[in-house]
């Protein structure tokens, strides 16, 4: 029986490949399942970037959806990232909100400076404190919430126009045709 | 017309291969030695047609042939001809025609070497070749056929991956295909002897060479790519624990295990179903490596594009090959201790644990190399561990090998002797201690980093153990015998693991690695050393434009050298990042560029100061020619068996029956 062992052994590693073959066919890897989606999102109370007096919190953002984009400017994805926003921002039909994440202020200010600025309003977590209740993984990623503060879709990893337009913008025309 | 030429080789080479397979296996079986004769003549009709379609798949690179896919896909006007032709390897289908060459290459020398066999294992071993050749020819075939036509015929071609434009990698894959394939040697060889219920262990000291060499090539294939990894992906890492690396990575343990296991085996007769089965793991790891690569099962920045079939196909093919030879070995492994006794304390016990050892690392790399997909198996989620978990456990597990090293070749086979081997140990011990322990405490003081203590006390435990061997030899042996291949190949790959023993250790403990922001003119002190960075400006190549920097250095105020790291953009778009490095002998100074900052002309750079991190590549080297100078001993040259009457001729006996 122990000479045979080894083989049982590849066996059963080789229905593990198999599975995995057939996991990787019907799943997107990129797609990382968020246990946040469907529930509301986490309170948060945190500065407007360049403005620390003005604060922004979960509340305060109640009564109409928005794609809280969480970006740094040490992030070199999030440059990729950039361009694709400031071309799609206008058309999103949904506000866009920046969430500086683990950034010095001053050298967001100059990124956004340099690049152009495609958010309404960006909040700065200079620690990363916050992000963590988001379940944030790094930069950049994506959350879109409804107006009754709940997170309807999560994307980690940049943007891309598909994205866009297959994953967010009809997303955002059901929460605008749910709305009375 | 051509590119046909080279489909049309690839289908005759499968036909050869699939001769070679079916016809000698058959005639081994039913000892007819005109079936076993075709195996020779086969296996070179084979290698002619795979050497034509790599020829003609290579003019189709060089001469700009974009009306075949894989060509328009990995090259264009612009690409000088050397990376025109390392393109040939540079993706999947290229690469497995590379994979498939090799194997030609290590069939036609064992069919040629191998003359002084028996006749039926030869013949068996080259049928079993044979049997991986048609899996891996089917493979290009039908699921990966570099010779596809895109019509129309594009202008230009795209760009070979800008990572692979490198010095690095025209010899990276090769190195690293020559060993895994080489496996096949001893794979075969294994497979032989168990096919024919081979008795005697004479098929041991037959394969050692050709593990030695194998495992020679795929040492050096690992030190080139992390070599490549280190100047080339500006991490300034020398091995990050990717999937990728890892599946390079399980095959040289187990084969460093069977280099070991099969020196027991060939000299005492013992650890014989152990010795099999570590022939039929390492190659096994290597095919499992190709298929991890390829089929997408996990996601790796180096992975090839992924395709579902092609991950079915190789999962069928390693099935049949692992599946298959664990099936023979579990039916035809000798199922009685053989060999002579061996005690508690003896050469053997020492080999055993440290094989022990590394079958255990390969199976620690195996399974956190699988995690992700074990984690999904079971409905977990996605879980991957990353280098804590691998540089924790690797150590752990081969420190109880490192502890041994000093006193294998010491103890004699069967039965040590303890008084010697105290001797040894403890001058051994007051060396690390003393001599290691001062070393350690100056690099230390430096860091506080444990690591480099460890390094250095580990480093002066094995190095001391070596030298303590090789003066007995000189003191023992007559003149002339005192280190014959064998035994220098052995004291050289110890060394080596000494050497690379310093170089993780210490560089790991010591680099300083600094990213900073700096304008021209201003300094950044690392180390010992100061950065000046002195601007940028545009520079050309034949088919990518750089922003190259300026980067003075200076120890206390005396000029070192001037560093010019670039920031290249390739024609198709593609940034890549060339570090700049002085190489040293105890020190590499690193800058890489990273983006421009502002409108003064600052840039972030990356700058370290990464002391002994060639150790890590020298002592892989000279593991490589360990083994390379252990496969030339003239124990393992050709020679006749010189009894007149082997058992093997009674075979045509045997088909008139």
């Amino acid at each position: 029986m122990s000479r045979a062992l080894p083989l049982a052994i590849f066996l059963a590693l080789v229905g593990l490949f198999g599975f995995g073959i057939w996991w990787n066919a019907h799943h997107d890897p990129r797609e990382v399942p968020s246990p946040l989606i469907g529930k509301p999102a986490p309170a948060f109370d945190l500065p407007v970037l360049g403005d620390p007096a003005q604060r922004v919190s979960k509340a305060s953002m109640l009564g109409k959806p928005y794609l809280l984009n969480v970006f740094a400017s040490w992030c070199f994805a999030c440059r990729d990232e950039h361009p694709v926003l400031m071309a799609e921002a206008q058309r999103l039909g949904v506000a866009l909100v920046g969430y500086n994440y683990k950034d010095e202020p001053a050298d967001a200010q100059r990124w956004l400076a340099q690049f152009g600025n495609p958010y309404g309003l960006v909040i700065a977590d200079r620690d990363g404190r916050t992000a963590i209740d988001f379940g944030v993984y790094g930069a950049p990623e994506t959350f879109l919430i409804d107006a009754q503060g709940v997170i309807r879709y999560k994307r980690i990893g940049a943007l891309t126009p598909q994205v866009i337009a297959e994953q967010i913008e009809p997303r955002v025309r059901a929460l605008a045709g749910g709305a009375p | 017309m051509i590119p046909e030429l080279g489909q049309l080789a690839l289908i005759l080479a499968l036909l050869m291969a699939t001769l070679q397979c079916v016809l000698p296996l058959l005639g081994a079986w039913r000892g007819n030695a005109t079936l076993m004769a075709v195996a020779r003549p086969a296996a070179a009709g084979q290698a002619v047609f795979v050497a034509l379609a790599f020829g003609v798949l290579a003019y189709a690179f060089l001469s700009f042939d974009f009306s075949v896919a894989y060509v328009a896909d990995n090259a264009n006007l612009a690409l000088p001809w050397y990376y025109r032709f390392v393109a040939v390897w540079g993706a999947h289908e290229g690469s497995l025609l590379l994979w498939i060459l090799l194997l030609n290459v290590w069939t036609v020398a064992f069919a040629a070497f191998s003359r002084h066999l028996p006749e039926p294992f030869a013949a068996r071993a080259l049928g079993v070749l044979g049997f991986i050749s048609v899996g891996f020819l089917l493979f290009i075939l039908l699921t990966s056929n570099p010779f596809t036509r895109l019509l129309p015929m594009p202008a230009d071609g795209a760009d070979l991956n800008p990572l692979l434009q490198d010095p690095g990698m025209i010899s990276h894959p090769p190195m690293l295909y020559m060993g895994y394939v080489g496996f096949s040697i001893a794979f075969a060889i294994a497979i032989a002897s168990l096919l024919g219920g081979e008795m005697d262990n004479a098929w041991v000291r037959w394969a050692r060479p050709w593990t030695n060499v194998a495992w020679g090539f795929l040492t050096l294939g690992i030190v080139v790519g992390s070599w490549w990894a280190y100047a080339e992906l500006g991490w300034g890492g020398w091995w990050f624990w990717d999937p990728v690396e890892n599946a390079s990575f399980m095959p040289w343990l187990v084969g460093a295990a069977l280099i070991h296991a099969q020196a027991v085996t060939e000299k005492r007769g013992t650890l014989r179903a152990w010795t099999l089965l570590l022939a039929i793991f390492a190659f096994a790891l290597s095919l499992l490596g190709t298929f991890l690569v390829r089929s997408g099962v996990l996601t790796s920045v180096h992975a090839f594009a992924s395709d579902p079939r092609r991950g079915i196909f190789i999962l069928g093919f390693l099935t049949a090959v692992v599946g298959g030879s664990l099936l023979i070995y579990s039916l035809r492994a000798p199922k009685v201790a053989a060999g002579k006794a061996f005690a508690t304390l003896s050469r053997e016990t020492l080999i055993l644990v440290a094989n022990l050892m590394f079958a255990a690392c390969a199976a620690m790399v195996l399974l956190g190399t699988l995690y992700p997909l074990i984690g999904d198996a079971l409905g977990l989620g996605r879980i991957s561990v990353g280098p804590p978990y691998f540089g924790f456990l690797f150590m752990l597990l081969m420190a109880p090998a490192l502890f041994l090293l000093p006193f294998g070749p010491f103890a004699r086979w069967g039965r040590a002797d303890a008084g010697e081997l105290g001797r040894v140990l403890r001058i051994v011990a007051l060396a690390a201690a003393v001599l290691g322990g001062t070393l350690g405490f100056l690099a230390w003081r430096g860091s506080h980093e444990f690591r480099a203590l460890l390094g250095a006390v580990a480093t002066v435990w094995v190095l001391s153990g070596v030298v303590l061997y090789a003066r007995k030899r000189w003191h023992e042996a007559p003149a002339g015998r005192r280190y014959p291949a064998e035994l220098a190949g052995m004291l050289l790959a110890h060394t080596g693991v000494g050497v690379f023993l310093a170089g993780a250790l210490l560089t790991t403990a010591l680099s300083v690695e600094r990213d900073v922001r700096l304008a021209p003119g201003e300094s950044v002190r690392v180390g010992a050393y100061d950065f000046r960075f002195d601007g940028v400006q545009e520079i050309k190549g034949p088919n990518w434009l750089a922003q190259q920097g300026t980067v003075s250095v200076f120890d206390h105020g005396a000029p070192v050298t001037v560093l010019h790291p670039q920031k290249r953009t390739y024609t198709r778009g593609q940034v890549q990042t060339e570090a700049a490095i002085r190489p040293g002998a105890v020190r590499d100074l690193y800058v890489a560029l990273g983006e421009p900052l502002g409108s003064g002309g600052a840039w972030a750079l990356r700058v370290y100061d990464k002391p002994f991190v060639r150790w890590i590549w020298s002592g892989g080297l000279l593991m490589m020619l360990g083994g390379f100078l252990a496969a030339a001993d003239r124990r393992f040259r050709a020679q006749r068996a010189p009894q007149p009457a082997p058992a093997v001729t009674s075979a045509p006996a045997e088909s008139a029956a």
